[in-house]
């Protein structure tokens, strides 16, 4: 089935994470090879994808995990986790 | 990223599962080494939501204290990650909903019919700016436009974009099916893009225009 652009961006997300069924990837193919603007957005989502997933982005407090592990001990120290 | 993977129960002999039954029999330090490797998606969790950083940690603290005390009543039908993550979760929703600050979910089904779902189309911008980030405000732009997304949206980009928790692990944290993940994920993402192409082209060009000239003030 020849799709529209439309038809294509609706699809990007399950496009990137390959959920698409086979037939209808094979559509959103055919017209990415063509449509430079849907590659486009194809390419620049894909990399706001790989971008926040980068640790750099999203950094943790300096010694976030040293405070967290201080205050853990106190508990461990006095407390037995609850009876189920 | 296939986002398929299946919500996996962990095998009752897993280093997870023997690391939770030796803490149960005693050895309460190993709890330590239970939560270190989720110690970074639980701040980023909990900072998707309260937004501010002193907030996300006393949210991730109260959440770890949470999970130690209730240890027992995992019952490994999930995965332990999922089960600390919805933990995380509650706690921060707790605090806003304490402050008054909870953003109704109709109120986001609202705007999620009236938003514009138009990716912005930019044939110039296709790299990879991962070099740039060492730069804050490319950081500043991604935090900037993260927060402005519905709470919603931003609870799902969070989890499985910047978390890359699978399709049906997120659906199990959020209490949601799988397919209003994909419906709110694929808005998320595009609103995204709408947002931060057009800011990031930018930005990356700026930065390869300054290297140039910086090459050539050291020539």
């Amino acid at each position: 089935m020849a799709l529209n652009c439309r038809h294509v961006w609706d699809r990007i997300s399950d496009y990137i994470d390959g959920t698409l069924d086979p037939q209808v990837r094979a559509d959103v193919e055919r017209h990415l090879a063509t449509c430079e603007i849907c590659s486009a957005v194809l390419d620049s989502t894909r990399n706001i994808i790989i971008l926040m997933a980068d640790d750099r982005v999203f950094e943790l407090p300096l010694d976030f995990s040293k405070r967290l592990h201080a205050r853990l001990d106190d508990v461990l120290q006095h407390e037995h986790p609850e009876p189920a | 990223m296939t986002g398929s993977d299946a919500v996996g129960s962990p095998a009752q002999n897993s280093p997870e599962a023997v690391l939770i039954a030796s803490i149960l029999a005693g050895e309460r330090e190993k709890f330590h080494l239970l939560i270190m490797p989720y110690e970074g998606q639980l701040f980023r969790t909990a900072f998707a939501l309260v937004k501010n950083e002193e907030e996300a940690e006393d949210v991730v603290q109260d959440a770890v204290l949470k999970a130690y005390r209730k240890l027992a009543s995992f019952r490994g039908d999930s995965k332990f990650s999922t089960w600390l993550i919805a933990i995380t979760l509650n706690e921060a929703r707790g605090r806003l909903r304490r402050e008054n600050r909870v953003m109704i979910d109709s109120l986001d089904e609202r705007r999620e019919e009236n938003a514009d779902f138009t990716p912005a189309a930019l044939t110039d911008w296709r790299e990879i700016p991962l070099a740039a980030l060492e730069r804050k405000e490319i950081c500043a732009m991604v935090h900037q436009a993260v927060a402005e997304l519905p709470d919603t949206y931003r609870e799902i980009v969070t989890l499985r974009d910047v978390e890359e928790c699978s399709v049906n692990d997120t659906a199990a944290i959020l209490g949601i099916s799988v397919a209003l993940v994909k419906v709110r994920l694929h808005r998320a993402r595009l609103l995204l893009q709408k947002k931060l192409a057009p800011q990031l082209r930018k930005a990356t060009k700026d930065t390869s225009k300054r290297s140039f000239f910086g090459r050539l003030s050291w020539l």
